[in-house]
């Protein structure tokens, strides 16, 4: 009587398994913005790194008689105001501003870290670092960033600095709250009892677990970094010409914004492309990490 | 030998035949309600009772059709209310049954009400949408309500926000909803499990009282057996979609017929049971929805079951006199052939 | 109810100490003191000595900072070098033109945003819903600047609809001073409706989803109050805290608009400083514009209050 039933039972469970493994699947395949996303922007970042080494165009090699090209096969993406390669620029442009973007969203996420971590252990300490992020939230972003441009001076690593200084706190406050949800649970509880230090506690226990929203808001900080970082330079209060950054190019295409739209529209593009990648492949990373928000929101 | 038969001679109010519901999943269409038929009598309270998915919420939400505002829900059958298929009324139509003729009291009272509106304000709602009142008269009405369904003070409770009262008494005012237009059906999905054990008693006495003082039918859906002895006149057990046997309370609990209700039955911690016996449990775990065995829904899980059972689901079939039962032990293998 | 605007009230004081030091921080740390900046590349080690001393740079941190902190709340903000006037008035005179901008915007966003918002949350996967799930994806990836300079060609240059730059005070004719900023408070406010859009669809989804909008339909309700009465109530405290915050985005994003559209504003006032590097009006503008946006998000907060009556009881 009982042989029929377990192997019905052991059926049924196997059905169920092969059911879960069918859907995770499915999740990852079924998540278009992750790999759109991460798709868009490796070949950003590839064209960026090999295209201008095989090249032999200079990016600032001005060229009298080429000012102001439309599009053509020479220069794909036509010239500027200075007869320089469009296309070029762009690609250098870019390893600019990814360069400042990865810079500002690793250092944000590591300063953020630090900073929300300790808050969410230490009573006092939290007391303290929250308020200090709170006013640093309360100034808006971009002008907290021209503020310190205009003391600091304008230089790469000088919107780096503005730009992380912008960003740290909102990291902070993000992994204060998922580790103050990770402090609840059992597994910490049971550390605490057995007698592990604090330190312990902290970075192997709390630490793992915030590493997946953070990676999230990673992704993030890197698009909205790019984006500043642009308005900046837009401002002249970025990085300095003659450096190529997207904000730098298109600056100078406001001059002659009538004249060679295409010395908008690429740069722009590149912008777009750029971002719109990074927040597809957060968008994404985070649905695939939080299964729950994407089966409500999808 | 009982008090069902005065239901007997009575027109049905609701009869649902024959009914079935599928939602769309991944790749194909999963069946919550797979060929149900069930009769409500005016002033009767039947119950049905199952495990979680068993299907029973999706049936009773069916007969409102709340289901297809959230998914791409599929009916077949008919669910005729006072001689109207339900199922091919248009959604405004719809709209003049809900809350006034059929209405509904959900399992969770603490996520059933809107926690930014006053309880004045989602009760009086009703009266002033389907019984056309002011707003005077709708207040003075909700009063009456509110202090029939047991609660101490309307007046205060009518200015509250939900938050400020206990999973009882938000559940009275759940109730009080429910009953504001004097509906003649019902529909009680769960309605104590998510309360205390002393207030699920006040429940079930206030249900019980009322559908003796206003006459209104009951369709009491639950996984408690307690419960559902308690209040029902008659009882169906559900599993997979499927009603698996239909009889009186009384009856069914004295002389369960499916090894289903055997099994759940045997479930029940008894006192005057051996001591240190184990405590009986159905073996096996209810089959997702994407993996409904064919034939007999409860094979996988039957002590009894064989090939037959495994290759064809079976009629249900009158073993005793109003004692429905879906199991092929009761049907003479010949016929089957 | 006025307990809790109280406590809101109070609580911004430590927010306003932290930014009151950042703020002041900003001159304090320019290398060499504020007289390298206003007095330029060419100036003497002398002379910029002499300025700083005359400013009382060379005092104590806490000594430097007491006494400016002093000086702010009795309304003195400093002087502009090159504007001849003290940073407030200088502040009054460039306020109008960006609040009628940020004004304009943020009316253009929310009548964009909030019903598309709940449209596409309602329609969740039509084409309604995934239309403006992509053009809210692609709003944001949009820096400001050049959604300014896409809408300056097309409706300034290409069509000649608008003036391409330019701006008309309030008192020379309410439609001369709309025609102009249409174009600026266009693009500042399509920025902030693809953020404010994702927001309120997602935070309608939430709700959409929840037991008390099944139970207003068991009532008989029909849609249009379930989801506008139950559903936007429900939502309304996250949406209302989404617009507060983006209002600082809008504020900056003034900034870039204004340069571009050559609007004498805020913004204007912030870029010339910044070259000139007058520091104190730089100084002055980032106080002011946080303090609007603190201010704006005390509101919100308040309105919070009143839709939701739990978090008066700090439950939620």
């Amino acid at each position: 009587m009982s042989t029929p039933n377990t192997s019905a039972l052991s059926q049924a469970s196997q059905s169920i398994r092969k059911e879960q493994q069918q859907i995770q699947r499915e999740r990852i395949l079924s998540n278009p913005s992750l790999m759109i996303g991460a798709v868009i922007f490796l070949l950003i970042v590839l064209a960026a790194l090999i295209i201008p080494s095989v090249s032999s165009i200079d990016p600032n090699a001005m060229v009298v008689i080429d000012r102001l090209k439309p599009p053509s096969l020479a220069h794909p993406f036509g010239t500027d105001e200075f007869g320089r390669d469009l296309m070029i620029r762009i690609l250098y442009g870019a390893r600019v501003s990814l360069g400042v973007g990865c810079s500002v969203a690793l250092l944000s996420c590591l300063f953020g870290t630090i900073i929300g971590i300790y808050a969410s252990y230490f009573k006092l300490l939290d007391h303290i670092l929250m308020r200090i992020c709170e006013g640093l939230i309360a100034i808006p972003g971009v002008l907290l960033a021209i503020a310190l441009m205009a003391a600091l001076g304008a230089s790469s690593i000088n919107v780096i600095i503005a730009l992380t200084i912008v960003y740290t706190p909102s990291v902070a406050r993000i992994v204060r709250g998922s580790a103050l949800v990770t402090r609840e649970q059992t597994f910490v509880e049971a550390a605490k009892v057995q007698g592990a230090s604090s330190a312990r506690i902290l970075w192997k226990l709390i630490l793992p677990n915030v590493i997946s929203p953070l990676t999230v808001q990673a992704s993030f900080i890197f698009a909205q970094a790019i984006i500043s970082e642009a308005s900046l330079s837009f401002l002249g209060a970025g990085i300095p010409a003659p450096a190529a950054s997207w904000g730098n190019i298109l600056q100078g295409s406001k001059q002659v914004l009538q004249k060679a739209p295409w010395t908008v529209i690429f740069p722009g593009l590149a912008v777009v492309l750029c971002v719109l990648s990074l927040n597809l492949f957060g968008d994404g990373l985070r649905d695939y990490l939080d299964p729950r928000t994407a089966r409500r929101k999808k | 030998m009982n008090t069902n038969d005065k239901f007997k001679s009575l027109e049905p109010l609701l009869e649902i035949k024959n009914l079935k519901v599928q939602f769309p999943s991944r790749k194909k269409m999963l069946t919550a309600v797979d060929g149900v038929n069930l009769t409500i009598k005016p002033g009767e309270i039947v119950g049905v009772v199952g495990e979680s998915g068993s299907g029973k919420s999706v049936m009773s939400q069916s007969i409102l059709r709340l289901r297809e505002y959230d998914s791409a829900v599929k009916y077949e059958g008919e669910i005729l209310f006072e001689g109207k298929n339900i199922l091919q009324l248009s959604q405004s139509e719809m709209r003049t049954i809900r809350g006034n003729r059929i209405s509904v009291i959900f399992q969770d009272p603490m996520t059933s009400l809107s926690p930014v509106h006053t309880v004045g304000k989602q009760l009086s709602e009703v009266l002033i949408l389907h019984k056309k009142m002011s707003k005077q008269q709708a207040k003075e009405r909700c009063l009456e309500l509110l202090s029939l369904t047991g609660i101490p003070n309307p007046e205060n409770c009518f200015k509250k926000y939900p938050y400020e009262l206990s999973g009882g008494m938000q559940q009275r005012v759940m109730i009080a909803m429910a009953l504001a237009c004097e509906p003649k059906l019902l529909i009680a999905d769960e309605p104590t499990t998510a309360l205390d054990v002393t207030i699920q008693e006040q429940i079930l006495n206030l249900i019980s009282e009322l559908n003796e003082k206003l006459g209104m039918s009951v369709l009491f859906i639950t996984h408690d057996l307690g419960a559902m002895a308690q209040l029902c006149h008659s009882v169906r057990v559900m599993y997979l979609g499927n009603l698996v046997e239909e009889a009186e309370t009384q009856t069914l609990f004295e002389h369960p017929l499916h090894p289903y209700t055997q099994g759940l039955l045997s479930c029940i911690p008894r006192l005057d049971s051996e001591r240190g016996r184990p405590l009986h449990v159905i073996s096996g775990v209810v089959p997702p929805l994407s993996a409904v065995p064919e034939g007999c829904h409860f094979c996988t899980r039957c002590p009894y079951a064989d090939d037959v059972c495994r290759t064809q689901n079976p009629p249900s079939v009158e073993a005793e006199a109003n004692h429905f039962v879906k199991c092929w032990n009761y049907i003479s293998r010949e016929e089957v052939k | 109810m006025i307990s809790y605007i109280l406590k809101r009230i109070l609580s911004l004081i430590p927010t306003l100490f932290v930014v009151s030091i950042v703020v002041f921080l900003v001159v304090y740390m320019i290398p060499g003191g504020p007289a390298t900046a206003l007095l330029g590349m060419e100036a003497t080690p002398e002379s910029i000595e002499a300025l700083n001393t005359e400013l009382g740079f060379n005092r104590p941190f806490f000594v430097q900072y007491a006494d400016w902190f002093s000086n702010v709340l009795q309304g003195d903000w400093g002087q502009s070098y090159f504007l001849q006037t003290s940073v407030l008035d200088a502040i009054g005179e460039y306020f109008g033109p960006t609040l009628s901008l940020a004004i304009l915007a943020q009316l253009i966003s929310l009548i964009i945003s909030v019903p598309l918002g709940i449209l596409a949350a309602y329609r969740r996967g039509s084409i309604v819903d995934v239309t403006t799930v992509s053009a809210s994806l692609l709003g944001i990836a949009v820096p400001g600047f050049l959604l300014s300079m896409f809408l300056m060609l097309f409706f300034g240059v290409y069509l000649k609809w608008f003036p391409v730059a330019g701006y008309v005070a309030l008192q020379e004719g309410l439609a001369e001073h709309l025609r102009y900023l249409i174009l600026p408070a266009l693009s500042l406010g399509l920025v902030q409706a693809a953020y404010i859009t994702r927001m309120s669809r997602s935070s309608m989804l939430d709700v959409l989803y929840m037991n008390y909008i099944r139970t207003a339909r068991a009532k008989g309700l029909k849609e249009a109050s379930v989801v506008l009465v139950y559903g936007l109530k429900n939502a309304a405290p996250t949406i209302l805290t989404v617009i507060g915050q983006s209002f600082g985005g809008l504020v900056t994003g003034t900034i870039v608009t204004e340069t571009l559209f050559n609007i004498p504003g805020l913004g204007m006032l912030t870029m010339t400083s910044i070259t000139r590097r007058d520091v104190f009006v730089i100084q002055g503008v980032v106080l002011f514009v946080t303090l609007i946006y603190v201010l704006v998000n005390l509101v919100v907060d308040i309105l919070y209050g009143f839709v939701d009556p739990r978090i008066q009881l700090g439950r939620k």
